[in-house]
């Protein structure tokens, strides 16, 4: 399995999409499909939902960033996937700060320890 | 789940000697078992304190990315959208390597770089400096979570994994274990009666 490259996918807000693209993770595919998405305040939940199914499904990417306030709003999407690959990191904004509390990822471990006791 | 079957087998010595050495194989395999739901815990535990704090790292090195990317806007100008259009082939790819904790593969990501900077000639007018410096910044913090995604691939695996092992653990004990040892029983008490019946017969046709 070592050797096929993957790809990092980034579903943010602009300044988000913009600071990885030039970090170099940015990639259009055969079929001009690009592996971000950039969120604006007019952007619906269904766009946000309906591409981060699509990055899912892609076997190319193996790791999905994606903005904790926007992962919030498709908090059901993200719950729902099991899998290890593709690893999906909530990272925080701009105005948003990482909050520990919302992390799909850490809530799954929640039953059995909490953050507290292991700091 | 019935409660009080047993295997169905005719009572006899070899019968016995056999279910004691089935017995004896449930209660090995229970204690290996064991064993490695515990190191798989144990692992499990660690990955998970190292995740909470790459995580908090992670805020701050995102935060001071999100910072230099607001110095580079005021000074070069708005090149967000160039940027976007400019999107060709990505420079950092991921690898997916195998490790491996007790019997159970785990996957780790590996970054690594190919091809060159598309954005070479972006900021060569204005900003040239903070560009520099915002590109670094973001490619810190894009090697700091490919660590977290392959903590967090290796976190999700061994949660399965234990769940999967602890079933089985509960499986033998509470399930193959108490059926074997209902049979045994069953085979003893039959054994005796046996011997009684065969002395009473013997008894008998003395008188």
């Amino acid at each position: 399995m070592a050797g096929r490259g993957k790809l990092i996918a980034v579903i943010g807000d602009e300044d988000t999409v913009t600071g990885f693209l030039l970090g170099g993770i940015g990639e259009l595919n055969k079929n001009r499909q690009p592996n971000f998405l950039v969120v604006e305040k007019d952007t619906t939940i269904n766009e946000i939902e309906d591409t981060f199914r699509q990055f899912l499904n892609r076997d190319d990417i193996g790791i999905i960033l994606i903005n904790q306030y926007i992962a919030e709003m498709v908090r059901h999407a993200l719950d729902a996937h099991q899998r290890s690959i593709p690893a999906v990191l909530e990272i925080p904004s701009k105005e948003h700060p990482y909050d520990a509390a919302k992390d799909s990822i850490l809530r799954r471990a929640r039953g059995m320890f909490t953050a507290e006791d292991l700091r | 789940m019935s409660g009080k079957d047993r295997i169905e087998i005719f009572p006899s010595r070899m019968a016995q000697t056999i279910m004691k050495a089935r017995l004896k194989g449930a209660q090995t395999g229970r204690n290996l078992l064991k064993k490695k739901s515990d190191a798989l815990t144990l692992r499990f535990r660690q990955i998970l304190k190292k995740i909470i704090e790459t995580k908090m790292l992670m805020g701050e090195v995102m935060r001071e990315a999100a910072f230099s990317l607001a110095e580079a806007k005021f000074t070069a100008g708005d090149f967000s959208t160039t940027v976007i259009q400019n999107v060709n082939k990505a420079q950092v790819k991921i690898r997916a390597k195998k490790d491996n904790v007790a019997g159970v593969t785990l996957p780790v990501f590996e970054h690594y770089h190919e091809g060159t900077d598309s954005y070479e000639l972006t900021g060569l007018a204005r900003g040239g400096e903070q560009l520099a410096k915002l590109k670094r910044n973001y490619a810190k913090a894009v090697e700091l979570l490919v660590e977290l995604a392959s903590l967090q691939t290796s976190f999700v695996t061994l949660d399965e994994a234990i769940k999967i092992t602890n079933r089985r653990v509960n499986a033998i004990e509470h399930v193959i274990i108490p059926r074997i040892e209902r049979t045994l029983a069953y085979i003893i008490t039959e054994l005796d009666e046996r011997e009684r019946e065969e002395f009473y017969r013997f008894v008998g046709i003395g008188s």
